[in-house]
C-alpha cells in the first residue's frame, strides 16, 4: 500500500468545486510531480493534504490513517511538511528563526537540523541573522524549503518553488533535492515547469480542471501525451 | 529640587502605566484584539490579591505571587472559550464582547465587594522611602518602576529568545502558515492572554498598594494604558515604558502646578504626542 494516497478527492472554496474525484499516489521514498496549467487543481491537491482545506476523511490517507478532516497542526505531526506556494516567510523572524520555526510542532528523528541545512543551502548561514524577507527570492525558496524539513517530515509536499525565479535559480533549488531524496523523504512537487518536473520525478501526474488527466513515468510520457492532457487540445 | 522630584515621581507613577499597559500591548501585538475589559481585569485582579491578603493573611506579594497562576489560568480559558470565538476579519465582535465583559466584571465585583473603596495594606513598606541627596523616594513607587523593567525585560526575553516567542510573532505575521509548521494559532492566543493577565496581576498588585480602588475604576486604567500604548508606537514593550513615563510625569507635572490638572495633563501629553508622532514614539517597522 501507498504511504499517502488520495481516493476520489473532491474539494470545494465555498459554492465552487475545485477538485473532482483526484487519485493519487505516493511510496516511501518516491518523488511525484503534479504539473498543470494554472488553476489545473494543483495546489488545492496539496492544500488538502496538508491541512489548510478540510475534507472528507477517507478520501485522504497518511500510513493507513485517514486524514483528509485533520487540521494543519495534526498533519504535520504526522510527519507531512508543506513548502506553501510563494514562500510565505515569516516576516517577523529571521531566516534561522524561520528555520528553527520549522520544528516547532515535529521534532522527528532523522538528518535535517540547523546545521545540515546550512551544508544543503550554505548561502543562509551567512545570512542567518537577517530577515527572512531581506533575502533574494531564490535564498527565500530556500529557508521555506529549509523549514519545511526541519521537521524531518515523511513526505514534503513542495508547492511550485521555481514559482517567479530566474531559470539559474531555479536549477540551483532543484540541485538540493536529491539530497532531500537521500535521506529517506517522500516528495510531491507541484510545477509548471515540466522540464524540470519530469527531470526530478520518479512518477508524474497530469492535472486539469480538477481532474488527473495523465500519469505514468516520465520515461513512459511522451511529449504529445503531456501536450494534451496540459492543455486539453491534441497536439497533432 | 522640588521639580527634581516632581518629575522623579512621575517617571515613578510611569512604571504603575507601563504595567498597566504592558499586558495590553501584548495581546494587541499578538492577535490584533483591542481588550475594552483589560482596565477591569486589573481590578479584578487586585480584589483577589485583597480576598487572599484579607481571608488567608498573607502578605501582599505572596498573594500576588499565588494569584499569578490563578490569573493566567482565567486569561487563558476566557481566551480559549470566547475571545477566540471572536477574532476574525471584523474588528466588532471583540470590541463588542470585551465591552460586555467589562460590564459583566464590574457588576459582579459590586455584588460580590460592595462599592466601598478597598486597599490592600502593605505595612511599614507603605511609607518606607530612601533618601537620596535632598529627595526622598518612596519605596513602594520605586519597587513599582523596577517591576515593571522587570517586566518588560522579561517580555522581550519571552517574544525574542524562546521557542514559544517565535510562535507568538510568527502566529501574528500569518497564522494560515503558522498552522503548517504545527503551531496551533488558538492555544498561541491563549497562553498570550493568559501571560498578558500575569503582567495584569502584578499591575493590580500595585495598584491596590498603591491607593484606594473600586470596582467601578477600571475604565479609568484602560485609558491610561491605552495611551502608554499608543504614545510608545504599537507593539513595542519599551515603547509602553517611555509612554507610561511621559504620561506619569505629564500627570505629576500638573498636579504640581494645579491639583485639578493633574488627569487633564496627562491626556494633553498624550494628544500632543499623537499630534507630533501620530504613530508613536518607537514604532515597528512592519504594519
Amino acid at each position: 500500500m501507498a504511504l499517502l494516497e488520495t481516493h476520489g478527492l473532491t474539494a470545494f472554496y465555498g459554492d465552487f468545486q475545485a477538485l473532482f474525484g483526484v487519485d493519487i499516489a505516493l511510496d516511501e521514498s518516491e518523488t511525484v510531480a503534479v504539473i498543470g496549467a494554472n488553476g489545473a487543481g494543483k495546489s488545492t491537491l496539496l492544500r488538502s493534504i496538508s491541512g489548510l482545506i478540510r475534507n472528507v476523511p477517507g478520501q485522504i490517507r497518511f500510513d493507513g490513517r485517514e486524514i483528509g478532516a485533520l487540521a494543519a497542526p495534526d498533519v504535520l505531526q504526522l510527519g507531512i511538511a508543506m513548502v506553501p506556494e510563494g514562500r510565505r516567510l515569516f516576516p517577523s523572524l529571521s531566516v534561522e528563526e524561520n528555520l528553527l520555526i520549522g520544528k516547532y510542532g515535529r521534532v522527528g528523528n532523522g538528518a535535517w537540523s540547523l546545521d545540515s541545512i546550512y551544508d544543503l543551502f550554505p548561502v543562509l548561514k551567512e545570512r542567518r541573522h537577517q530577515p527572512g524577507t531581506a533575502l533574494s527570492g531564490g535564498q527565500q525558496q530556500m529557508v521555506a524549503i529549509g523549514r519545511g524539513l526541519m521537521s524531518n517530515p515523511r513526505v514534503l509536499l513542495c508547492d511550485e518553488v521555481s514559482l517567479g525565479l530566474a531559470p539559474v535559480v531555479v536549477r540551483d533549488i532543484y540541485a538540493a533535492f536529491p539530497k532531500i531524496r537521500a535521506t529517506g523523504a517522500s516528495i510531491v512537487i507541484i510545477e509548471q515547469d515540466i522540464g524540470q518536473a519530469l527531470k526530478v520525478a520518479d512518477r508524474v501526474y497530469c492535472m486539469m480542471e480538477g481532474r488527473v488527466t495523465l500519469s505514468g513515468t516520465p520515461a513512459t510520457l511522451s511529449r504529445e501525451d503531456i501536450h494534451a492532457a496540459y492543455f486539453g487540445a491534441h497536439a497533432r | 529640587m522640588s521639580w527634581l522630584d516632581t518629575i522623579l515621581q512621575g517617571i515613578l507613577l510611569g512604571g504603575l502605566y507601563a504595567l498597566f499597559a504592558a499586558g495590553l500591548a501584548l495581546v494587541f501585538g499578538i492577535m490584533r484584539l483591542v481588550n475594552l475589559a483589560h482596565g477591569d481585569l486589573i481590578v479584578l485582579a487586585a480584589f483577589l490579591i485583597l480576598l487572599l491578603v484579607s481571608a488567608l493573611g498573607l502578605n501582599p506579594f505572596i498573594a500576588a505571587a499565588v494569584a499569578l497562576p490563578v490569573m493566567f489560568a482565567l486569561g487563558w480559558a476566557l481566551q480559549f472559550l470566547v475571545l477566540n470565538r471572536t477574532l476574525g476579519n471584523d474588528i466588532l465582535p471583540p470590541l463588542l464582547v470585551t465591552f460586555g465583559l467589562s460590564v459583566v466584571i464590574q457588576n459582579g465585583l459590586l455584588e460580590g465587594f460592595s462599592a466601598d473603596s478597598r486597599r490592600i495594606s502593605a505595612g511599614a513598606l507603605e511609607t518606607a522611602s530612601l533618601q537620596i541627596g535632598p529627595i526622598s523616594i518612596g519605596t513602594m513607587p520605586l519597587l513599582t518602576f523596577l517591576s515593571a523593567v522587570g517586566v518588560i525585560v522579561a517580555l522581550n526575553l519571552v517574544f525574542y529568545r524562546t521557542s514559544l516567542g517565535r510562535a507568538f510573532r510568527a502566529t501574528s505575521d500569518d497564522s494560515a502558515t503558522a498552522g503548517l509548521m504545527g503551531i496551533r494559532a488558538e492555544r498561541i492566543f491563549a497562553t498570550a492572554t493568559g501571560l498578558a493577565m500575569m503582567v495584569v496581576t502584578i499591575a493590580a498588585l500595585y495598584l491596590g498598594t498603591r491607593a484606594n480602588f473600586d470596582p467601578t475604576m477600571g475604565p479609568a486604567r484602560l485609558i491610561y494604558a491605552f495611551e502608554a500604548v499608543i504614545i510608545g508606537g504599537l507593539g513595542s514593550f519599551w515603547g509602553t515604558l517611555a509612554g507610561g513615563i511621559i504620561i506619569g510625569v505629564a500627570q505629576t507635572v500638573g498636579a504640581a502646578i494645579n491639583p485639578e490638572w493633574q488627569i487633564l495633563a496627562g491626556h494633553i501629553a498624550f494628544l500632543l504626542v499623537l499630534l507630533v508622532r501620530p504613530r508613536g514614539l518607537f514604532p515597528r517597522a512592519v504594519d
